[in-house]
C-alpha cells in the first residue's frame, strides 16, 4: 500500500457530482453555428488559414501554431467559414478575442486522417503530431502537449495522472473514465513513452469508485506494468496540479519551479485520452466532454464540438427560465460567461447554469476579524488574511513579500470566511496592479532605451555629415592643386599643402567637436546641477543599467537596440 | 450582477461565531449566579444596553451601516467579558463607564470590528481598576463562605443607589478575591498552608471562584470542540502559567502557591478561553500563538504574585497585545513548497 502524503488545508464544499453522472456521455446536437476561438491554449493565438466563404471539412487545420508555444486550431465539423472576426469569448474579462464562425453543413465530413504507430515513430514526430492535432491540457491550464511531453532522458520518474476532479459539479472526467477507460490508460502509456517516466500514478478521488474500477480494469486488460490507479481522499483542491502531486509522491513544487525540476509531470485523464486519439486515429481535438449542471433539467455530460455555442449546448439539458448566468468550470473557480454565445473551447469542462436561488449574491462582507479560517484551508501554506490586508491597502510589495504569486486561486479562504470578503478577488486585483506596473515600468524602459538610442543614432549621423563633408572638402581642396597648378589669384599666396592640411584637420576637428557639443547638450540626462557624489551614483547605475541590457542582449533578446559603446 | 469565483461559500457568520462565544460563556454564569446571587447578572445587562448603545451611537458618527455591526455580535461579548471582569455589586456607572470606553474608545476610535489592536474588555477594565482601584475590591463573598448574605432586591439597591440594608458595611458582604488575599496574608508573613486554611479557600482555589473557572473551562472546551476556537491559545497559555508557578511553588512550597491555585483563580480560564482568542487581538500564525499565550502566561504570574494588581491576566492580554504584530511578522509560516528551503 503507498503511503499518501497531504497538503495543507483544503474544504468539503457540496460535491453535487451524482447529478450529472445518472446517464451517460451524449453527442450534443449538430449546432447552427461553431464560433471557434484561434486562441485556446497557452501561448500564441493560432494564425488563420482559411478565408471566409472557404468549405473546410471536419479535422481541417483553420489555424495554424505560431512560434514555439502554440497549437494548431482544426474546424470541428464540416461547413462554411461564415466569418474570421473579433468575438466575445470564454474568459471573464469579457474581452473579444479573434475567432473563425463556420456555418456546418449537417455532412460531418472527414478530412482524410490516419493514425500511426507509437512505437514505430520518432518522439519528435509524435510531439509535431499532437502540436498539428492541437492537443492541450484539458484540465482547465490548456497548456500545449507537445511541450509538455518532452524530457531529457531518465529526468522524470513519476507521470502523474489526474483523475482527481476536486472541484463541485464537475464530472466530465469522471465520465470519461468511467466510458473511455482504455484510451486513457494507452494515450498515458504514449506519454510515459515520451518522457521516459518510470511510473504512472493515475490520481483519483475516492468519491469516483466506477471510474477507479473502470481505469484498474484497463490496466489490468492491457497488463501495462509500472501504471497504477491510488484513491486520493476527496478534498478541494485536492485536484491542482501541485496538490496532487504532493498528495501522490510527497514532492512539494513551489510557485516558479517546474514540476519537471523535481523528476514529475502532470497531465489531465482527458488530455491523455486525446493523446492517444490523435497519435493513433489521427483525430484532432475537435471536441471535449462538458458536463452541463446546475439549474437545469437533464443534467448530464455531452461531448460538445468545439466552438457550439453554450446557449445551444446548455438548451439541450434543459436549461431553466430563471437562468441568470452561465459560470464556466466549478462553483469554486469558474468564470461567469459574458455571453451565452460564446463558443465551448477547449478549456470548457463545465457549464453551470446559475440561477439566484442556487448561488445567491454574497452578503455584504465585513471587516477581517482575523479568525485565520482561511489560513486554516489554504492549500499553498498563505496568510490570506494578511495577503488581503496589503492587497486593500494597495501595499503590492508587501503582498509579494508574502508569497501572493504562490496563491493558485482556489477560492477555499473565500469558502470559508465568515465575514465573506470576496478574498480571492482581491489576490487577482493585486496580481493583476503588480503585472500592470511591471508592463509599465518595461515600456518604460524600452522607450529611455529607443530614445537614448535616437539621440545616439542623430549624433553619429552628424558627426558622419561633418566628416563626409570635410573629405569632400579635402578631396576637392586636393583635386585643384592637380588639376590648377597655379594658384588662382582670390586665393591667399603663401598656402602650402603642409598648412594646407593642417586647416583641413582642424575643420574636422572642430566638427567632430560641435558634433559632440550637440550630442552632449542633447543627453536626456539632466545630470548637469547634481553635486559630485550624486554624478557619481548616477553613473553607477546607468553602468549597472548599461550591463543589465548588454546581458540580455548576449541572452538573445531580440528588440533590444543596437549596444551604445 | 457579475461577481468572481467562489460563487459559493460556508454559511459560518461572524455573527454565528461569536454567539457560539456568548453560549459557552452561560455554563460559567450559571455557577457565578449560584454562588455569588444574581447580581452578575444585572451587571451583564447593563454592559450589554451600554454597548449596544455605543456601537450605535458610534456607527451612526463614523456613517457606517447599523445593523450588519449591531446584529454581529461582537459588542455584547465586549460588553459580557467586561462584567464577568468586575466585581458584581460595581456601582451601574462603572459598568457603564468602562463598558462605553471599551467600545467608544478602544474598539471605534481605532477604525471598529477588527481593527482594535487592544482587547476592548481588557481595556475596559484596566480603565476602572486605575480610576477606581477601591470599588474593583468588592466582590461577592459567595454563597457558602458569607454568613450574610444580600437579596437580589438588595443588591439591585446597592448598584444603583450605592445603598446597603441598614446596619450592613459593605466589608461585612463583599471581600477580596482569593488572589488579593493571598498576596495580603503573605505580606503580613503568614505562610501558604497557613492561609489556605482560611475559610474562603476551597479546594483548588477560592471557593464558589472555582466553581465558576471550572465552568468557563467547560465553554472552553465547548468552543475548542466546535473548532470556534483552536487549541494554541488557551493550551500553551494554561500551560505557561502552569510551569511558571511549578517553578516557584517547587523552589518555595511556603511562599508560592500551587500551579492549579493559579488556573483556578481570578481570570485565568475566563482569559484562557474567551479573552487571549479574541482574534482581532491575537496573533494569527499557529507559532505566533504560542509565542503570545506563553508570553501571557508568564505575564500573569509575574503580575499577580510579584506586582500591585490583584489579578495579572488583563495587563498581560494588553502587553502581549501589543506585541501580535512583531510576533505575526517574525513567525511567519513557509509556503507551499518553500519549506525545505533556507528561505
Amino acid at each position: 500500500m503507498r503511503t499518501l502524503h497531504k497538503f495543507h488545508g483544503g474544504v468539503h464544499p457540496p460535491t453535487h457530482k451524482t447529478e450529472s453522472t445518472r446517464t451517460p456521455i451524449v453527442k450534443a446536437a449538430m449546432p447552427s453555428r461553431l464560433v471557434i476561438p484561434l486562441h485556446q491554449h497557452v501561448g500564441n493565438r493560432a494564425i488563420p488559414t482559411v478565408q471566409v466563404g472557404e468549405r473546410v471539412l471536419k479535422g481541417q487545420i483553420i489555424g495554424r501554431p505560431e512560434g514555439r508555444l502554440s497549437s494548431a486550431v482544426h474546424a470541428s465539423t464540416s461547413g462554411t467559414v461564415a466569418a474570421i472576426d473579433m468575438q466575445v469569448v470564454a474568459h471573464f474579462s469579457g474581452m473579444p478575442d479573434l475567432c473563425i464562425t463556420i456555418i456546418p453543413d449537417g455532412k460531418d465530413e472527414w478530412i482524410a486522417h490516419g493514425g500511426v504507430d507509437y512505437k514505430q515513430t520518432p518522439h519528435t514526430e509524435l510531439r509535431h503530431i499532437l502540436r498539428q492535432a492541437g492537443v492541450v491540457g484539458l484540465g482547465g491550464a490548456v497548456f500545449p502537449s507537445d511541450m509538455k511531453s518532452y524530457s531529457n532522458r531518465h529526468e522524470i520518474k513519476t507521470l502523474v495522472l489526474n483523475g482527481a476532479e476536486c472541484e463541485p459539479y464537475i464530472t466530465c472526467d469522471d465520465m470519461l473514465m468511467r466510458e473511455r477507460a482504455t484510451d486513457i490508460v494507452r494515450g498515458a502509456e504514449v506519454l510515459r513513452e515520451l518522457l521516459y517516466a518510470e511510473e504512472v500514478l493515475i490520481g483519483i478521488e475516492d468519491n469516483k469508485p466506477e471510474a477507479i474500477a473502470a481505469i484498474r480494469q484497463a490496466i489490468v486488460n492491457d497488463g501495462h506494468a509500472h501504471m497504477e490507479v491510488i484513491a486520493v481522499p476527496t478534498l478541494y483542491p485536492g485536484g491542482g496540479a501541485k496538490q496532487l502531486i504532493r498528495v501522490l509522491t510527497g514532492i512539494e513544487v513551489a510557485a516558479g519551479v517546474r514540476s519537471t525540476e523535481m523528476g514529475v509531470q502532470c497531465f489531465n485523464v482527458a488530455t491523455a485520452y486525446c493523446v492517444w486519439r490523435a497519435i493513433t486515429h489521427g483525430e484532432p481535438l475537435l471536441s471535449r466532454i462538458v458536463t452541463v449542471t446546475g439549474n437545469v433539467a437533464d443534467a448530464r455530460n455531452f461531448e460538445v464540438l468545439l466552438g457550439t455555442p453554450v446557449e445551444e449546448l446548455v438548451a439541450q439539458a434543459g436549461s431553466k427560465p430563471d437562468t441568470d448566468r452561465h459560470i464556466m468550470g466549478g462553483p469554486m473557480m469558474g468564470v461567469d460567461l459574458p455571453s451565452g454565445s460564446v463558443g465551448v473551447t477547449k478549456a470548457t469542462n463545465c457549464i453551470i447554469e446559475g440561477s439566484p436561488a442556487l448561488f445567491p449574491p454574497p452578503a455584504p462582507a465585513l471587516p477581517c476579524i482575523r479568525c485565520t479560517r482561511c489560513a486554516e484551508v489554504c492549500p499553498a501554506d498563505l496568510q490570506p488574511q494578511e495577503l488581503y490586508w496589503f492587497a486593500k491597502a494597495k501595499d503590492f510589495g508587501k503582498t509579494q513579500e508574502y508569497s501572493l504569486f504562490d496563491c493558485i486561486e482556489c477560492g477555499a479562504c473565500a469558502y470559508v470566511c465568515p465575514s465573506h470578503i470576496p478574498l480571492v478577488q482581491y489576490y487577482r486585483y493585486a496580481k493583476s496592479e503588480i503585472w500592470a506596473r511591471e508592463r509599465d515600468a518595461q515600456g518604460a524602459e524600452t522607450a529611455r532605451d529607443r530614445h537614448e538610442y535616437r539621440v545616439f543614432r542623430i549624433e553619429r549621423e552628424k558627426q558622419e555629415k561633418a566628416e563626409r563633408l570635410a573629405q569632400k572638402e579635402k578631396a576637392a581642396m586636393a583635386a585643384k592643386p592637380a588639376s590648377a597648378p597655379a594658384p588662382a589669384p582670390s586665393a591667399p599666396a603663401a598656402i602650402t599643402p603642409a598648412d594646407f592640411d593642417d586647416t583641413l584637420q582642424f575643420r574636422i576637428d572642430t566638427a567632430v567637436a560641435r558634433a559632440k557639443e550637440q550630442a552632449a547638450q542633447a543627453h536626456p540626462e539632466n545630470t548637469g546641477t547634481l553635486a559630485p557624489q550624486q554624478q557619481a551614483e548616477v553613473a553607477e547605475i546607468e553602468a549597472r543599467r548599461a550591463k543589465i541590457r548588454e546581458m540580455a542582449a548576449d541572452a538573445g533578446a531580440d528588440d533590444e537596440p543596437p549596444k551604445q559603446s | 450582477m457579475l461577481w468572481s469565483s467562489p460563487f459559493i461559500t460556508t454559511p459560518v457568520s461572524v455573527s454565528q461565531i461569536m454567539l457560539r462565544v456568548l453560549i459557552a460563556l452561560i455554563p460559567g454564569i450559571a455557577l457565578y449566579v449560584w454562588y455569588f446571587g444574581p447580581a452578575i447578572l444585572v451587571s451583564i445587562t447593563l454592559a450589554s444596553v451600554t454597548a449596544l448603545a455605543t456601537e450605535a451611537v458610534m456607527l451612526k458618527l463614523r456613517n457606517r451601516p447599523l445593523k450588519p455591526f449591531l446584529s454581529d455580535n461582537t459588542a455584547l461579548l465586549t460588553a459580557w467579558l467586561l462584567a464577568l471582569s468586575i466585581p458584581a455589586l460595581a456601582p451601574w456607572w462603572m459598568v457603564v463607564v468602562g463598558t462605553a470606553f471599551a467600545i467608544a474608545i478602544s474598539k471605534h476610535l481605532y477604525g471598529g470590528l477588527g481593527n482594535n489592536p487592544f482587547n476592548p474588555a481588557m481595556i475596559g477594565y484596566a480603565v476602572l481598576i486605575i480610576s477606581f482601584p477601591v470599588h474593583m475590591t468588592h466582590w461577592i463573598t459567595p454563597h457558602p463562605v458569607g454568613h450574610l448574605e444580600l437579596t437580589f432586591a438588595e443588591q439591585l439597591s446597592y448598584i444603583f443607589n450605592g445603598a446597603l440594608p441598614a446596619g450592613l458595611t459593605l466589608d461585612a458582604v463583599t471581600m477580596a478575591t482569593p488572589l488579593d488575599t493571598l498576596k495580603t496574608q503573605l505580606h503580613l508573613g503568614l505562610s501558604v498552608e497557613e492561609i489556605r486554611d482560611m475559610p474562603i479557600f476551597g479546594r483548588l482555589a477560592g471557593k464558589g471562584s472555582e466553581m465558576v473557572a471550572a465552568g468557563f473551562a467547560i465553554g472552553g472546551l465547548y468552543l475548542l470542540a466546535t473548532r470556534i476556537i483552536s487549541w494554541h491559545l488557551p493550551v500553551a497559555y494554561l500551560a505557561s502559567l502552569f510551569v511558571t508557578a511549578e517553578l516557584f511553588h517547587l523552589l518555595d512550597p511556603a511562599h508560592y502557591v500551587t500551579p492549579l491555585f493559579h488556573w483556578f483563580s481570578g481570570a485565568a480560564m475566563l482569559g484562557a478561553f474567551f479573552i487571549l482568542t479574541d482574534p482581532v487581538t491575537s496573533p494569527t500564525t499557529l507559532k505566533g500563538k504560542l509565542v503570545f499565550a506563553v508570553g501571557a502566561g508568564v505575564l500573569t504570574y509575574l503580575i499577580r504574585v510579584f506586582g500591585g494588581f490583584p489579578d495579572g491576566m488583563a495587563f498581560a492580554t494588553l502587553i502581549m497585545n501589543i506585541c501580535v504584530p512583531l510576533i505575526d511578522a517574525w513567525t511567519q509560516p513557509k509556503v507551499f513548497g518553500k519549506k525545505g528551503a533556507g528561505k
